[in-house]
């Protein structure tokens, strides 16, 4: 398995990427590649421009603001797993980002790579939603905010423009009550379904297109979750209701 | 980059992986290849001192950075390193296809947990995957490397 011909791209800041993406036709960020360059690998994405961000000096920051955690496009998983400052403010990103694989993944998987990438059974959006937290979004049209509940709108699709480079994540303090749980076949595999549990707010992933907020007394209400070989429908929805039973209980 | 303390030029194509590179232009075949897209975790290499998998990396990005591989555990002839004497003593391998990962994972794991729990071993090895020994021996290699490590 190789990866499919591309040009590669290696800006080294934010200004020379965004000019980049706003000038290529069919161009992908690669941040940490650990699910990108398996994408690569099986010939799933075939973009003609990568733009290697990696070279980007001081964008792996973790910073206090705005009383939550911000977390820059650089900053790898593991970092995040380490962090005194995240464990302080927003242990949920903490109890999360450890259900992410395995720590060498981590080490450089990114937490802005895995809200990008947008898959449905990952945790990290379903904590962004049930935080209420946003994103940054840069481009050489300038800087905007995303708020969770807008940025994810499909499988593996968000509301990025092809010219915009996520530059950071705010996650809300999470200092209230909390809970992350999931059900995977393996340990570090993606979940065949998950719930988040922040005070009274419950964010559910694996059973729909993207990350969805629920009612946790009718957490299953309006979903149509899909089967696979790992796990049917009912299964899914079952397994809704187990896990969402287990947050409120924490 | 620097693999093994060596200086190597980049390969010219952007899409080299680095565990090819490593395998068919440097010739360091002690990097085994299993799954290629990071489950299985017999690429692992260590870069600045980190174990990652080397078929997520394209080469080039290694450019400015140290590799360490199987290879530069011990050089030929020297005691072997102490995460590679505890899988010999223990016999934490079969076939050995995954050993080299493991070990790199391992030598990732001890640097950040020198005397880790019986979690943390499972932790630090759930990454990779061994189709032969069923864990057990591998896990008294990680104890017995933690204790050779400190001696």
């Amino acid at each position: 398995m190789k990866p499919p011909q591309f040009e590669y791209h290696a800006p080294t800041s934010v200004e020379e990427a965004c000019a980049l993406l706003s000038s290529l036709q069919d161009a992908k960020v690669l941040a940490g590649g650990q699910s990108l360059v398996p994408l690569l690998n099986f010939r799933l994405a075939r973009p003609a421009h990568l733009v290697d961000i990696n070279r980007i000096p001081n964008l792996d920051r973790i910073y206090e603001r705005d009383g939550g955690v911000a977390v820059q496009a650089l900053a790898r998983q593991a970092d995040v797993e380490d962090s005194e400052l995240v464990a302080r403010r927003c242990p949920l990103l903490l109890a999360a980002v450890r259900l992410v694989a395995h720590r060498v993944i981590r080490n450089r998987g990114t937490v802005c790579g895995s809200l990008v990438h947008a898959d449905p059974a990952s945790e990290l959006p379903a904590v962004l939603l049930a935080l209420r937290g946003h994103v940054v979004a840069r481009s050489t049209r300038g800087s905007r905010i995303i708020p969770a509940a807008d940025f994810f709108i499909g499988v593996m699709e968000t509301k990025l423009a092809y010219d915009e480079l996520l530059v950071e994540a705010w996650f809300p303090a999470s200092t209230g009550r909390f809970a992350i749980a999931e059900e995977s076949r393996r340990h570090g595999d993606f979940a065949l379904a998950g719930a988040v549990r922040y005070g009274d707010r419950l964010a559910l992933f694996g059973v729909a297109p993207t990350p969805v907020l629920a009612d946790r007394n009718d957490p299953t209400h309006g979903l149509q979750p899909s089967g696979d070989l790992e796990a049917s429908p009912e299964f899914r929805l079952h397994l809704v209701r187990i896990l969402t039973e287990k947050v409120f209980a924490a | 980059m620097k693999v093994n303390g060596i200086a190597h030029p980049a390969p010219a194509d952007p899409r080299r992986l680095l565990s090819d590179h490593l395998r068919h232009d440097l010739g360091l075949t002690g990097t085994h290849v299993g799954c290629e897209h990071g489950v299985c975790g017999c690429c692992t290499v260590l870069l600045d001192g980190a174990p990652v998998r080397s078929c997520l990396m394209l080469a080039v990005q290694a450019e400015g950075h140290e590799v360490t591989t199987i290879e530069g555990l011990a050089a030929p002839g020297a005691p072997l390193h102490p995460v590679q004497q505890a899988f010999h003593e223990c016999h934490g391998l079969q076939c050995g296809f995954c050993t080299p990962g493991f070990v790199m994972s391992v030598v990732g794991l001890l640097h950040e947990h020198p005397d880790p729990s019986p979690e943390q071993v499972d932790e630090g090895i759930s990454g990779n995957l061994c189709r032969c020994t069923g864990y057990a021996s591998i896990r008294r290699a990680v104890r017995r490397a933690a204790e050779l490590s400190k001696q």
